[in-house]
């Protein structure tokens, strides 16, 4: 594959062997000597024009670990703060040599953009509401881990589904991977058209938790809470929050995921998010592994 | 086979067998004896060699000798010759290697790419105290200068030759056959 802007163009079989890869990544941070040259003079540029130090740190490390060149581009220390365009940084990025871009930005779309006027392969690092693919991956990755098998799960995504890439991304790779998706959340914040194979949607907490082989908390983005979505915090805290009781809706075994960064208390509960069900660390430990089988597969294959 | 044609069946079951009896032979005769060695195959056919010539020490030296798997994928020169979708492969080497012995066995020894790559890999896994290099088949045209300590059987080839090593493990037969290549031949 070219680019990893969404799903669209992947088959469940490069899903997988990107999973099966991560497996492999994951067990060289194990060793002593956490690196491999694979990517040996390979230049990476993370591009990112929206503030996001986990997942860029995330990137670069899973960069570095494959011995690969990293430049940083930052927007809001840059010339785009001096009204640069996306397609000039890129234009004067690309002159350097690189051979990956990971964009991260507030449009919808912007990644895809970026694919006119670069030739460089892409990965998607989240554009607006759209799309956080190697965030589902490192879920996915995450579910196979304590499930050895994605096939017949049970995810309930619970929160801001509307404003949510998160939930968009999980909502088209984890039904390409055998898993059933429940989208929930506010009439106001639950686009009806993200139903589909494999995607229910609900407004009720109960009937989204119930049975789940897991259950993914959204952040709440508070910067959106004067926008007349939600009537108030406490109402939403008292419907829709991930917490001890309603984690008891699900199975037993189920767990509890967040892409994090988490508003504690309020759409999950503190103590939840730090109890045995929770996987919510394993997920940002999972990142860099499955970022490195992204990286690997996009450079070195010609798919 | 894609775009090659049978030329010859170069070793038969029992040869194999005699060719890993030896090298199993050697192996104990230049470590004189089979204490804190260790045998690593590389994928995929090194894989089953490996067990065979550790099997093989045991039954000589009364000895268990660990045994691992070793995939170079991420340590290759050459991914120019990597397919459309890399396939990585587990690396499963359940025991500490340093100040070991490690005798690393692959099916055919050809360029020395490949041996190159897994020279890189067991080094940062540890630091053995040796590393040796046993194959079933030596064939010539090495592009570096690396040479293999053990070898089944010397096989002079042409570039515009492939040979084909089959195992019972992974191909359900014991046999080595030689392969014309019609069209372009890389590397």
């Amino acid at each position: 594959m070219k680019h990893l802007l969404d799903f669209q163009a992947w088959s469940k079989g490069s899903l997988e062997n990107i999973l099966e890869t991560a497996k492999v990544m994951a067990d060289v941070l194990e060793r002593p000597v956490k690196k491999v040259p694979a990517l040996q003079g390979y230049t990476i540029c993370t591009a990112f024009f929206e503030n996001s130090t986990r997942t860029r740190l995330s990137f670069e490390l899973a960069a570095r670990r494959m011995s690969a060149d990293v430049i940083t581009f930052n927007s809001a220390t840059s010339s785009t703060a001096k009204g640069e365009s996306l397609q000039d940084t890129i234009a004067t990025l690309e002159q350097m040599k690189i051979d990956c871009f990971i964009v991260r930005h507030e449009a919808s779309g912007a990644a895809h953009s970026v694919n006119k006027f670069s030739k460089a392969k892409i990965i998607n690092a989240g554009d607006g509401r759209r799309a956080h693919p190697t965030q589902a991956l490192l879920d996915a990755y995450t579910l196979l881990q304590r499930f050895g098998s994605l096939e017949g799960l049970e995810v309930a995504i619970v929160g801001d589904v509307r404003h949510s890439r998160v939930a968009r991304s999980n909502a088209e790779l984890l039904p390409k991977l055998g898993a059933k998706v429940r989208l929930c959340a506010p009439a106001t914040l639950l686009p009806k058209e993200l139903e589909g194979d494999g995607v229910s949607t609900t407004t009720s907490l109960e009937e989204a938790v119930s049975g789940a082989d897991a259950v993914m908390a959204l952040r709440l983005q508070l910067e959106r809470m004067n926008t007349g979505y939600i009537p108030s915090l406490e109402e939403y805290r008292s419907l829709y929050q991930i917490n001890a009781k309603t984690i008891q809706l699900a199975k037993e075994t189920a767990i509890v995921m967040h892409p994090g960064p988490m508003n504690r208390d309020l759409e999950i509960e503190g103590e939840l998010a730090d109890s045995s069900k929770s996987v919510i660390l394993e997920q940002v430990k999972n990142g860099v592994p499955v970022r490195m089988a992204v990286l690997y597969h996009l450079l070195v294959g010609k798919g | 086979m894609r775009n090659a044609e049978f030329k010859a069946r170069l070793l038969e079951p029992d040869d194999i067998r005699r060719a890993i009896t030896r090298i199993a032979h050697e192996i104990i005769e230049r470590n004189k004896g089979a204490q804190n060695l260790a045998i690593v195959g590389v994928h995929t056919r090194g894989i089953p060699l490996a067990a065979r010539i550790a099997q093989k020490i045991v039954e000589l030296e009364g000895v268990k000798v660990p045994s691992g798997k070793l995939d170079i994928t991420l340590y290759r020169d050459d991914l120019s010759e990597v397919g459309l979708q890399p396939i990585v492969r587990q690396t499963e080497v359940p025991f500490d290697i340093s100040s070991r012995r490690i005798v690393m066995v692959d099916d055919v020894f050809y360029t020395g790419r490949t041996a190159r790559a897994g020279l890189d890999a067991l080094i940062d896994l540890g630091r053995p105290s040796s590393i040796q290099l046993a194959v079933l088949i030596d064939r010539g045209h090495r592009e570096l200068p690396i040479r293999a300590d053990y070898v089944g059987k010397n096989i002079p080839t042409s570039r515009q030759e492939l040979v084909k090593v089959k195992l019972l493990e992974t191909d359900g037969e014991d046999a080595v056959e030689l392969y014309e290549l019609r069209g372009e031949v890389l590397g």
